[in-house]
This record gives C-alpha cells, sequence and structure tokens, in this order.
C-alpha cells in the first residue's frame, strides 16, 4: 500500500495535478477576449503587465492592499492559513527526504519544531475559517457545502499528518492516510475552486491588467488597490 | 403570451413604437405584459457560451464565497447590512444560477435578475478593488443587464432609453435640427456679455471637438453656453459636429450592446469627418466612460483607443488652469468648505482623480477643500449610478440609496459639493430634495466662469 501511495499514484497524482492546472492556466489566457474584456491586451502590453504585476503584488504581500487593512484579523488568519498551507508540504524534512530517495536532491528543511507551528496555525486557520462561515452572514448566505468539503479536503493532510507525526494510534495507517488525503488534495486542485491556487494570479493579472491599461495606467496614475 | 406590445424581446427602433412606449405611463402596461413574457431558454444559452469568456466563468468558479466583497458595496451598507446584498450572493443567485441551469429558467427568475441588476447594482466597480481574486462584479452585472435585455426583462425607462438612441442617437428625442439650433440660440443669448462668441457646428480641422451630453441640449442649454464661454475665453479653436455630437449612451446601462456600437460610431463618424486635433467631453462621467473607456472596444478598435485623443471635460480644465489660458481672479476663489464628487466613471474607470483635485487647488482658497471620506479610487457610488437615477420602479431603492452619500457629504460639513458628472449631480440634487441637508452642488464650469480673470478686450466695451 505505501509503496504503491508513494509510487505509482504519487507519479500520477503530480502528472494529473500540475498537468492540469498548467492547461487551466493555458485555457484562460486563450479564453479572453479583448473585445468583449474590454482591453487592449496585446497593444499595450507593457501598461498591461505593469499593471498585473502591480495588482498581484497588492493582494500576495498582506496588510499591502486597501483589503489587508481594513480587516486585520482576517487578514492574519488568512494568511497563516495560505502560508501554513503551502510552505510545510514543500519543506518539510519528511518530504524532502522522499524528494531525496526520488531525485537524489533535497530543498531546505524546516526545523521540526516550526513545522509543526505551521501545521497547528493551518489547523487553527482552517478552524477559524469554517466558523467565520457559520458566524457572519453576509458569508453564510454564499456558503454552500462544497465550501466545506473543499477546507476539509485542504486541512485533512495537516489532521492526518500531525496524528501519524505524534505517533497517535498505528502510525502505518495514519501515514498512508495523510499521503492519501494528500493525494486527494492534490488531484482536486485543477478540478475544483481550489484552482484558484493559479487562476488566483490570471484573475488577478486580468484586472491589473484592465486597470493598467484603461483604467488609470495610460493616464499616469496607478490604482491604489 | 410570449410577446407584448411593449414588452417584448424586440428593441424600440422607429419613432413610433417610442412615442407609443411612452405613451405607456409610468410603464404600466409593460409590467404587467412582463409578467407573460417568455424566457427564450435556447437563445439565453446560445448567447451565454458565445459572449462568456474565461474572465467571467472564472469568477463565477473561483469566488471564495469569503463575503470580503460584502462591505465594498454601499447598497450592503445602506441596506441594512442584509446579506442579500452582499455583492457575491448578487451575482451568484442571478448570473451564476443561470448559467449553471443552462439558461433554462423562469419568468420569475428573470424578474428577480432584473431587479437586481437595476436596483442592487450601480455597476460602480468598487467592490473589484476589494475582492482578493480580482472579482469585479460591477463587469458581471454590466454583462448580466445585456443578457436581460436581449430577452426583454428590462426596466421600462431604460427599454425608453436605449430606444431614444436607436432612432435619435441621442438619451433624448433631440435632433440634429434640435441641437444645432440650440447652439445657435446659446451663442445669440450670450453675445452680448461675450463679445465674439460663438459656438462652430462643422468647422473642419479645428484643435478640439467638443461633444456633450443631450440633457444640455434638452435642459441646461446654458451649459453648453457655458463651455463656449470658457473656450472662447481661453482662445480655443473649437467646433461641435451638428451629427455625432451626443457621446452618452444609456444603451450601455441597458444593455443595449448592439446600440452602444452604433452610437459610439456616430460620434467618431464625426471625428473623422471632422479631423480635430482631439476631442473634449462634456463634465459627465457616463459619457466619457461610453465614448473614451468602453466605446472604442464596442467600435471594434484594438488599440483600445478613439480615433484621435479624446479626453473629459476635468482634464481639458486643469490644462487651461495649468497654462494660463484661464486665469482665475484670486480675489473670486471659493472661500467656503467645499467638497468634490469623484465620479466612478472617470475615476475608478480611468484614473482621473489628481486632475480634478488640480483644478480645486487654483479655484478654491487654501484650506476650505474637504475630502469625503473614502475618495479618489476609493470613494462611493452618489448613490443614483447605472442608470438607478431613472428607473420609477426602483425610486424607493434608489433613495434608500442615497444615503450612503449623504452621510459621507454630511461628515465634510461643507454645504457646496462639486460634481463634474451629470449623474453624480443629478444624485446630489435628488438627494437635497428627498433629504433636505441643505447642500448646494454645481458642475465646474459655472464656478469657474464666476471667478475668471477676463481680459479687457473680451468684455463688453464699457458704454
Ligand atoms: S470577495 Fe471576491 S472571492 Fe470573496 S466572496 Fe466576494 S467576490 Fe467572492
Ligand atoms: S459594482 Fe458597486 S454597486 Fe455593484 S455590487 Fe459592486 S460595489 Fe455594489
Ligand atoms: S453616478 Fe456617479 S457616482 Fe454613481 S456610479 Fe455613476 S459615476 Fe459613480
Amino acid at each position: 500500500m505505501y509503496d504503491f501511495l508513494t509510487g505509482p499514484m504519487l507519479w500520477l497524482t503530480f502528472a494529473v495535478s500540475f498537468g492540469g492546472l498548467l492547461v487551466r492556466a493555458v485555457m484562460y489566457v486563450k479564453g479572453l477576449s479583448w473585445q468583449l474584456d474590454r482591453v487592449a491586451y496585446r497593444p499595450n502590453m507593457k501598461y498591461g503587465i505593469r499593471g498585473g504585476i502591480r495588482s498581484i503584488v497588492a493582494f500576495i504581500i498582506p496588510f499591502k492592499a486597501r483589503l489587508w487593512q481594513t480587516r486585520p484579523g482576517f487578514t492574519l488568519i488568512f494568511f497563516a492559513f495560505h502560508i501554513g498551507l503551502l510552505v510545510t508540504p514543500i519543506f518539510l524534512a519528511a518530504h524532502n527526504v522522499m524528494l531525496q530517495n526520488a531525485f537524489g536532491f533535497s530543498l531546505p528543511a524546516l526545523p521540526t519544531g516550526v513545522a509543526d507551528g505551521l501545521a497547528w496555525i493551518c489547523l487553527v486557520g482552517g478552524l477559524f475559517l469554517i466558523l467565520r462561515r457559520i458566524a457572519f452572514p453576509e458569508v453564510r448566505i454564499i456558503t454552500t457545502f462544497y465550501d466545506y468539503l473543499l477546507l476539509v479536503i485542504s486541512v485533512m493532510p495537516f489532521i492526518t499528518g500531525l496524528i501519524a507525526r505524534y505517533e497517535m494510534g498505528d502510525y502505518n495507517f495514519w501515514l498512508a492516510a495523510h499521503i492519501l488525503s494528500g493525494e486527494i488534495w492534490l488531484l482536486a486542485l485543477p478540478f475544483t475552486k481550489l484552482s484558484h491556487v493559479v487562476l488566483f494570479f490570471m484573475s488577478r493579472m486580468q484586472l491589473g491588467m484592465d486597470y493598467g491599461i484603461k483604467r488609470g495606467g495610460m493616464k499616469g496614475t496607478d490604482m491604489a488597490w | 403570451m410570449p410577446e407584448g406590445k411593449f414588452c417584448n424581446k424586440t428593441p424600440i427602433n422607429t419613432e413610433e413604437q417610442l412615442k407609443a412606449t411612452l405613451g405607456d405611463k409610468g410603464g404600466k402596461q409593460y409590467y404587467e405584459e412582463m409578467n407573460q413574457l417568455d424566457v427564450d431558454s435556447d437563445k439565453l444559452w446560445a448567447s451565454i457560451q458565445k459572449t462568456m469568456k474565461s474572465r467571467t466563468k472564472t469568477w463565477l468558479e473561483i469566488c471564495a464565497h469569503c463575503g470580503l466583497c460584502a462591505e465594498s458595496c454601499f447598497l450592503y451598507q445602506v441596506n441594512g447590512r442584509v446579506p442579500e446584498q452582499v455583492p457575491s450572493y448578487k451575482i451568484q443567485s442571478t448570473l451564476g444560477v443561470m448559467v449553471k441551469k443552462k439558461g433554462k429558467v423562469d419568468n420569475a427568475f428573470m424578474q428577480m435578475c432584473m431587479e437586481t441588476a437595476w436596483s442592487k447594482c450601480t455597476c460602480c466597480n468598487r467592490c473589484g478593488m476589494y475582492c482578493p481574486l480580482g472579482i469585479d462584479m460591477g463587469v458581471m452585472f454590466s454583462y448580466l443587464r445585456g443578457l436581460l435585455y436581449s430577452q426583454g426583462f428590462v426596466p421600462w425607462e431604460l427599454k425608453i432609453g436605449s430606444g431614444m438612441h436607436r432612432v435619435y442617437r441621442a438619451q433624448m428625442d433631440v435632433t440634429t435640427e434640435d441641437w444645432v439650433e440650440t447652439c445657435e440660440w446659446m451663442a445669440e443669448e450670450n453675445e452680448e456679455d461675450w463679445p465674439g462668441l460663438e459656438i462652430p457646428v462643422d468647422k473642419v480641422g479645428a484643435d478640439i471637438m467638443y461633444t456633450c451630453n443631450a440633457r444640455e441640449p434638452k435642459h441646461y442649454p446654458e451649459d453648453i453656453a457655458e463651455a463656449a464661454i470658457l473656450f472662447h475665453v481661453a482662445g480655443e479653436n473649437w467646433t461641435v459636429p451638428s451629427e455625432g455630437w451626443e457621446q452618452t449612451s444609456l444603451s450601455m446601462f441597458a444593455g443595449d450592446w448592439e446600440c452602444c456600437k452604433d452610437n459610439v460610431l456616430n460620434v467618431y463618424a464625426a471625428l473623422e469627418r471632422l479631423k480635430p486635433k482631439r476631442a473634449i467631453g462634456t463634465e459627465c462621467g457616463h459619457a466619457h466612460r461610453a465614448t473614451v473607456i468602453e466605446g472604442p472596444y464596442w467600435a471594434g478598435r484594438p488599440d483600445g483607443q478613439p480615433p484621435v485623443p479624446y479626453i473629459h471635460y476635468v482634464e481639458w480644465l486643469a490644462e487651461a488652469l495649468r497654462t494660463g489660458k484661464l486665469k482665475i481672479d484670486p480675489t473670486k476663489r471659493i472661500k467656503e468648505p467645499v467638497t468634490l464628487q469623484d465620479s466612478c466613471n472617470y475615476v475608478r474607470n480611468q484614473g482621473l482623480k489628481d486632475v480634478t483635485r488640480e483644478i480645486l487647488s487654483y479655484i478654491v482658497e487654501p484650506g476650505y477643500f474637504v475630502e469625503m471620506a473614502p475618495n479618489k479610487e476609493h470613494n462611493y457610488c452618489c448613490g443614483g449610478g447605472g442608470g438607478f437615477n431613472g428607473i420609477g420602479k426602483y425610486r424607493e431603492q434608489r433613495n434608500v440609496a442615497l444615503r450612503k452619500k449623504m452621510e459621507q457629504i454630511l461628515d465634510t460639513g461643507c454645504k457646496l459639493v462639486i460634481a463634474p458628472c451629470h449623474n453624480c449631480w443629478d444624485a446630489i440634487r435628488d438627494l437635497e430634495e428627498e433629504y433636505k441637508i441643505g447642500i448646494r452642488w454645481s458642475f465646474l464650469k459655472p464656478l469657474v466662469i464666476g471667478m475668471l480673470d477676463v481680459p479687457k478686450h473680451l468684455l463688453p466695451p464699457e458704454e
């Protein structure tokens, strides 16, 4: 089981997940229409790229965009959650051992304490995100079962990973569950709303280009996002 | 019954139809007929498939349902923060459902969409600045309006509005003759005070071609006179076209895309005919958006620009003051607290936030200009945007919407509001009518004329 999950299954998962995300990014660009979107992308590429980058930067840096400043509490939870979600799996020592075995190279590994901390932050962050969906009417009204499901899919690898890490219960079982849930998460990326891992950049880039080209950029006034 | 006499899927194309529809006071019969109007699901789905591109598709799909856009919408704020006013909810429950059901929706659903699209969103594009994923509901609601219009689900006034544009190529029944006469009349009327004042029609090769909003010849012709006076004092070589002078597009807010294109091509044709160095549009945000920001795309101009540089009135005015073409008598500057309404249609949609403030630096005594909060690209809609001002059916909702601007103005403590946008100007007038907070409002033109330092030779000879 372990061998299958970390062997063929893992490769298949990577291929589908990263391949799928790539396809989505390409489809996004192909599906743009300068006339219907009302953005002259090509002739004003320079303004567009500039606006696009400004727009992405404003939203990936905590507290940079006006939105992040207006909601400090949410911003903290949001960034902690996302940073944990991205950084932990990539720089976790155990994952790097696998990388080393498979490819003969590895990335710098996080000290165990930090990795643990990040995983916990992720869990707690996820919990808060679920709670605010229930607590706030303006979020409740747009929340669907699907939103909860995706949150569960996203934190499952952390739950199972932490159980395995603290060796509660049957280590091998939890390890397999951890790997499987991680793979489910990866597989879900291109096919669900989790595709925002790449589509966030596409959408932000696009709106940034819009602002950079016709909504101010060419008039020499940058929007203060 | 599929199609009614007034409420149907066919746009108004003749004067006769237009008059008949206008004769249906308040759209009484129109809205009754709407209750029977069938939805052509196949056509609806076909047009969604053809026109919904990756941007809108992606936005609908990846909206994180995080609710961060809620507070960004002034309509959410003034309507007691009911969850039904959350931007994401508004679009998901309308366009989102329409797409999910592949156009298989019924009359009641379409009427709900109509109400949402025209009374719960002014297409002010503010929420787009606050969504982490860059989802702009204003853009999507404009799109939804197009779908609704094509199925006949559009408020009565806007059906008429786009009909006006189709029949007269103006948002009101101003014909070419009416327009030219108004120009002549205004020139004559003011000749005595401003010797040599002219409103040259169809002059080829002028430096400036000036265009305006049909409500000027129709209801405030003095606005045209004021533009003429300022061009005259500034020594500009300018003209107005006899055809293609109307740069607004109610069809843009009605969702009548075909008509939008026809109108803007009419203005561009005037540019090609008269070959001015550049064009200047009046103090109207909506007109500017239609002719300069969106227009080039309707017309299919790949560079996204009008045929000649086309600027908003505030840009010209700032330039004229900066270069000294117009001089202000410092003793006549505004010496009372004054605030400025940023029009979404040229501030958030084209970044013209600093030029207006530059103008104020010339005409307001230092220390008297008070900013609204928030302002510039973070400003709130005046409350009447996107056609909201004109729709009788949603008058009550519009009056609620005005409250945000009212609060903002009251917070500044100013009694004078400068609104260089027709629609904002109207909304602020209505706001005073409705809530009586004791304010005055003005375009820039009359204010500037009142404080000009006019060179002697332009003044009437003394008796
Ligand atoms: S802020 Fe953006 S992602 Fe969040 S609910 Fe609103 S539209 Fe959706
Ligand atoms: S475009 Fe403006 S009015 Fe419409 S939902 Fe967004 S913020 Fe509200
Ligand atoms: S009416 Fe004025 S404030 Fe309202 S959306 Fe239009 S431009 Fe903005």
